[in-house]
C-alpha cells in the first residue's frame, strides 16, 4: 500500500567549510508514520532536519511538501508548513512563563494585543489531549528537564504542525519518561501525524519506528523497516563495521582500601539552592565508581566540590590520609587529583593557548618545566612531543591554537595532561559527550588502564551505556541525594530498578 | 526661597521640584529599559541626551515653536538610536566601544554645533522656555494640585509613558518578542521572531526617548544650552534600569527617589546648614553608587545582554 508522501528532500546537499554534511541525501516522510533517522555524531542528521527546518540553507538539492516545491527559509516558513522541531538543546526563554514561550512569536487574535485567556484555553486542550502535563504559569527555569521538552512539544503543536522532527528527546530522560514519551509519540502517530526521530540508540529505535533511514558520513546507507531489520544489522549500517560488545576483562584488584572518601557533604548550586544534601560514600583504589543519574541532580556539584571550584557548607573529602575540601584546587591538584571536566572547552583548556601550553598548564610551574619564576619551554615542548605521540593527538604541530583541534582530539589533550601525572584519584566528567565512536573507545581503554594500574576513577555520565560499561560499583544521584549504589561484583545490575532509582522512584538502604 | 524648613510651603515647594527634576530620568530610563530588555546596552544615552538638549534648543531658538524642539529633538534622538543600532545589531561591535564612542561623537557634534550656530557670546541666548501647565480644576486640589498637576507638559508626557511602556513590555506581542529577545536571541530566532528588528525598534525607542529628555532641560527646566546641562544624568538613567529591575513601574520611583536627591540638594542650598554647595551637586551621584552598591548584585540582568547576535 503507498502512503501518501508528506515531506520529500531530493538530493540535499551541504557542506561547512571543506566539510561535507550532507551528500546528495534522499529522504521521504509518510503520513502517519514515525521514522527514525539513526546514525552517529556527524552523520549529518541534524544539519538534515535543520534544513527542513529552515535553520540551515542548502548548498543543492529540492523539498516538496504534499507535493508542492518549497523554498523554506526560515523556521517561521517551516511552521507555516506544518513541520515543527524539537532540538537536542532547548529553544525556551528561562524567564517566560510556558505559556509565553508557547505563544512567543505568533500572530495574537487580537492583533498587538496579546490574548493570554484564548492561548490559556487552547493550551488546556493539548495537554489534556495529549497527557504533556505541565503547568502554563510556571516560569520554565523552574522545570525539570523532561517538563522542558514536553513544553516544546506543545509549542510544535500549538502551531498546527504535522511533521515532528525529535532530535535525540531520549538523552536527557529517565527510562520511565522515555517511556511517556513514547506513548505520546504513538498518539500522534494514530491522529495521522508524522514524526522523524533522531537517534543513535538502537534499542529506543527497534522500539519507537515503523520505518529506519540510516546516515553514514553524510550519505544514506541504509532504509529498512522495522519488521525486516535487527539491532545488529542496523548496527553495521551505521558504523560501517560489526560493532563487536566488547566484553571488557575486569582485572579487579583484590584489595580493597578506600582511597576518596567523601562524609557528609553538603553544597550549593549556582543559585543558592541545595545541590548536594550531605552524601557520603567511597572510591577505592583500581576501581571505577560510575554516577548515574539524569544531568542536574548534583552530579555537576559534586565535581566542582573535588576539584575545589565549589566551596562545601559542610562535611569532608579525604584522600588516603589528606583531607581535600576546602583546599584550592591547585592543591587538590598536587595531592594526586586528574580532573577531566564536564566542561572541556570552559575550564578544561584555555582554547587560545598554544597547544604545549595547555599540555602542562595544570603543573607548569614546578620543574622540570620550570625554575623559579621562568619557565623552561624547550622542556614544555619535549613534554609536549611526547605526549601527541603517546596518545596519538592528531594535530599539524604542538604549535598551533589549542582551538583548531577537533573534539575527540582535544579531550585526548586532558587526558594525555591528566595521566601523565600518574594521579591516584580522577574524577572524569561525561568524558565522551559528543566524541565519535574512535575517540571513544580509546578513552575508554585509557581509564580502564588507569584503574588496573590501581588509580581510583570516579566517573560521572549521562550516557547509561557508559557507565555500565566501565563501573564496577554504580552510584546512583537523584536531587542532591544518592538513591543507592550497586556493586557489580555481588549482583547483576537491574536496569528497571536502575531507572527507578534514577527517576527518585525508589531509593536502597546504602552501606 | 528662604522658607523654614518644617513648612507645608517649603514640603510642597520640594516634592514639586522632586517630579520636575524626575521628568528627563523617567523618559530616559524608560528608553534605556527598552534597549536593555532587547539586549542593547546603550551607552550613547548621555552623548542622545546633550544632542537632544541641544537640537530642541536650536529648533526653538530659530522658529520659536517649543513643540517644534520637542520634535527635532526626539527625532534626533532616534537618529541615534539607529546609529547605535547599525553598530553593534547589523555590524555586530562591541555594545560598550560603539555606546561610548556614540556619546563622545554626539556631545562633540552638539558642542561644535552650537558655536557654529551661536559663536560665543558672553551671555548665553536664551528662548521663551515652556511653562508649566496647569490642569483645570486638578490643580486646585490642596497640596497635591500643586505637586502633581502644576507641571511642564513634558512632566505629564513622561508620566503618562510609563503605563505606556508597562502595556508595551508585558502585554503585546512586540513586549514579548523584546523579551524574549533580551533573554535568549536563539529561541526568539527559532520561533520565528526577527531578533534585528526588535532589536532596531528598541533602540530607536530609546534614542527617542533619549533625545526628547534631553530637550526637558533646554526647553523646560532652563531656557538655554550650557555645556554641562545634561551632567551625566545619562550614566544615571543607566544605574537606574539596574535600580528598576527592568521594570517599568519600578523606573518611575526610582526616579522619583533620585529627582528628589536632586531637589533636597536645591532646597538645602537656600537653607541655613552651611555646606559647600558643591556637596549637593555631588549627592545623586553618590546615591547612584550606593544603590548600585547594593542591588546589582543581585540584580536579574537579561541574559543576552552585551551579547551581538549572529545567525549561524
Amino acid at each position: 500500500m503507498e502512503k501518501e508522501k508528506i515531506v520529500e528532500m531530493r538530493n540535499i546537499r551541504k557542506t561547512f567549510l571543506n566539510n561535507v554534511a550532507n551528500n546528495n541525501i534522499n529522504f521521504v516522510v509518510y503520513k502517519g508514520e514515525i521514522v527514525s533517522l539513526l546514525g552517529e555524531n556527524g552523520a549529518g542528521k541534524t544539519t538534515l532536519m535543520k534544513i527542513l527546518y529552515g535553520m540551515y540553507t542548502k548548498d543543492s538539492g529540492e523539498i516538496f511538501v504534499n507535493g508542492k516545491k518549497v523554498e523554506i527559509n526560515s523556521p517561521k516558513d517551516a511552521i507555516a508548513l506544518g513541520i515543527g522541531m524539537v532540538h537536542q538543546h532547548f529553544t525556551l526563554v528561562r524567564t517566560l512563563t510556558v505559556l509565553e514561550n508557547v505563544i512567543l512569536g505568533l500572530p495574537s487574535p487580537k492583533g498587538i494585543n496579546l490574548d493570554f485567556d484564548y492561548a490559556r484555553k487552547r493550551l488546556q486542550e493539548i495537554i489534556q489531549r495529549y497527557g504533556l502535563v505541565v503547568n502554563p504559569d510556571a516560569k520554565i527555569w523552574q522545570l525539570s528537564v523532561g517538563e522542558r521538552q514536553r513544553v516544546e512539544i506543545i509549542k510544535a503543536l500549538y502551531r498546527n504542525i504535522n511533521v515532528l522532527i525529535l532530535d535525540e528527546p531520549t538523552a536527557v530522560l529517565t527510562p520511565q519518561e522515555v517511556e511517556e514519551l513514547f506513548k505520546t509519540l504513538r498518539i500522534f502517530k494514530k491522529e495521522g501525524k508524522s514524526i522523524v526521530f533522531i537517534s543513535h540508540k538502537l534499542e529506543e529505535v527497534m522500539e519507537i519506528s515503523d520505518r529506519i533511514v540510516i546516515l553514514r558520513n553524510g550519505v544514506v546507507t541504509g532504509e529498512r523497516r522495522k519488521e525486516e531489520t535487527n539491532a545488529r544489522e542496523l548496527a553495521r549500517l551505521m558504523v560501517g563495521r560489526e560493532v563487536i560488545e566488547v566484553l571488557r576483562e575486569k582485572t579487579s584488584v583484590t584489595e580493597k582500601s578506600p582511597l576518596l572518601k567523601v562524609e557528609g557533604l553538603k553544597a550549593l548550586n549556582d543559585k543558592n539552592l541545595v545541590a548536594l544534601k550531605g552524601i557520603s560514600f567511597s572510591v577505592n583504589k583500581g576501581e571505577i565508581l560510575g554516577v548515574a543519574g539524569v544531568a542536574g541532580n548534583g552530579q555537576r556539584e559534586l565535581e566542582d566540590v573535588i576539584c575545589g571550584v565549589r566551596k562545601p557548607i559542610s562535611g569532608h573529602i579525604f584522600l588516603d590520609k589528606d583531607e581535600i575540601s576546602g583546599r584550592s584546587p591547585k592543591e587538590i591538584i598536587r595531592l594526586g587529583v586528574g580532573r577531566i571536566p564536564e566542561d572541556r572547552m570552559e575550564s578544561g583548556l584555555i582554547l587560545d593557548l598554544p597547544l604545549y601550553e595547555n599540555l602542562v598548564i595544570e603543573f607548569y610551574d614546578k620543574p622540570p618545566f620550570s625554575k623559579g619564576m621562568l619557565i623552561n619551554y624547550k622542556s614544555i615542548k619535549r613534554f609536549a612531543q611526547k605526549l601527541i605521540k603517546e596518545y596519538r593527538i592528531k594535530t599539524a604541530s604542538i604549535d598551533v591554537k589549542t582551538r583548531t583541534l577537533s573534539g575527540g582530539n582535544l579531550q585526548k589533550v586532558i587526558l594525555a595532561r591528566v595521566l601523565s601525572q600518574s594521579p591516584k584519584f580522577i574524577i572524569a566528567s561525561q568524558p565522551t559527550r559528543g566524541l565519535d565512536v574512535g575517540a571513544m573507545e580509546y578513552i575508554h581503554e585509557k581509564l580502564l588502564e588507569a584503574r588496573n594500574n590501581g588509580a581510583g576513577i570516579l566517573l560521572i555520565s549521562e550516557d547509561l551505556h557508559e557507565v555500565l560499561n566501565l563501573s564496577d560499583r554504580i552510584m546512583v544521584m537523584y536531587e542532591g541525594e544518592i538513591m543507592g549504589i550497586i556493586d557489580r561484583s555481588k549482583e547483576k545490575v537491574d536496569i528497571e530498578e536502575l531507572g527507578l532509582m534514577m527517576a527518585g522512584a525508589k531509593r536502597r538502604k546504602v552501606s | 526661597m528662604n522658607t523654614g524648613f518644617w513648612t507645608l510651603t517649603f514640603w510642597v515647594g520640594f516634592l514639586a521640584a522632586t517630579v520636575r527634576m524626575a521628568t528627563p530620568l523617567i523618559i530616559a530610563t524608560l528608553g534605556e529599559t527598552f534597549a536593555e530588555r532587547s539586549g542593547v546596552l546603550n551607552l550613547g544615552i548621555e552623548g542622545m541626551m546633550i544632542f537632544g538638549a541641544l537640537a530642541g534648543f536650536l529648533t526653538t531658538y530659530f522658529t520659536k515653536s517649543l513643540w517644534l524642539g520637542v520634535l527635532v529633538a526626539t527625532l534626533s534622538g532616534i537618529a541615534f538610536g539607529w546609529l547605535m543600532a547599525f553598530l553593534t545589531v547589523t555590524l555586530t561591535l562591541s555594545q560598550h566601544v560603539s555606546g561610548l564612542g556614540i556619546t563622545i561623537f554626539a556631545s562633540g557634534l552638539a558642542y561644535y554645533t552650537y558655536r557654529a550656530a551661536i559663536g560665543s557670546p558672553t551671555v548665553p541666548p536664551t528662548i521663551k522656555a515652556f511653562s508649566t501647565l496647569k490642569i483645570p480644576l486638578l490643580w486646585k486640589i490642596p497640596i497635591i494640585g500643586p505637586i502633581l498637576f502644576d507641571q511642564y507638559a513634558i512632566t505629564y508626557i513622561g508620566i503618562l509613558l510609563v503605563p505606556l511602556a508597562g502595556y508595551l513590555i508585558y502585554k503585546t506581542t512586540f513586549g514579548l518578542s523584546l523579551r524574549a529577545v533580551g533573554e535568549n536571541p536563539e529561541a526568539a530566532d527559532a520561533m520565528g521572531i526577527n531578533v534585528y528588528k526588535i532589536r532596531y525598534t528598541a533602540l530607536l525607542i530609546a534614542g527617542g526617548l533619549a533625545g526628547l529628555s534631553g530637550a526637558f532641560f533646554t526647553l523646560a527646566e532652563f531656557n538655554m544650552f550650557l555645556y554641562d546641562i545634561v551632567a551625566g544624568r545619562g550614566w544615571v538613567a543607566i544605574a537606574l534600569v539596574i535600580f528598576a529591575n527592568w521594570i517599568p513601574s519600578k523606573v518611575l520611583w526610582g526616579a522619583l527617589f533620585f529627582g528628589s536627591i536632586d531637589a533636597i540638594g536645591l532646597r538645602l542650598q537656600g537653607t541655613a546648614i552651611k555646606v559647600p554647595f558643591q556637596v549637593y551637586l555631588m549627592l545623586p551621584y553618590i546615591f547612584t553608587i550606593i544603590v548600585l552598591i547594593l542591588i546589582a548584585r543581585n540584580a536579574s540582568y537579561p541574559s543576552a545582554l552585551l551579547k551581538p547576535y549572529r545567525r549561524e
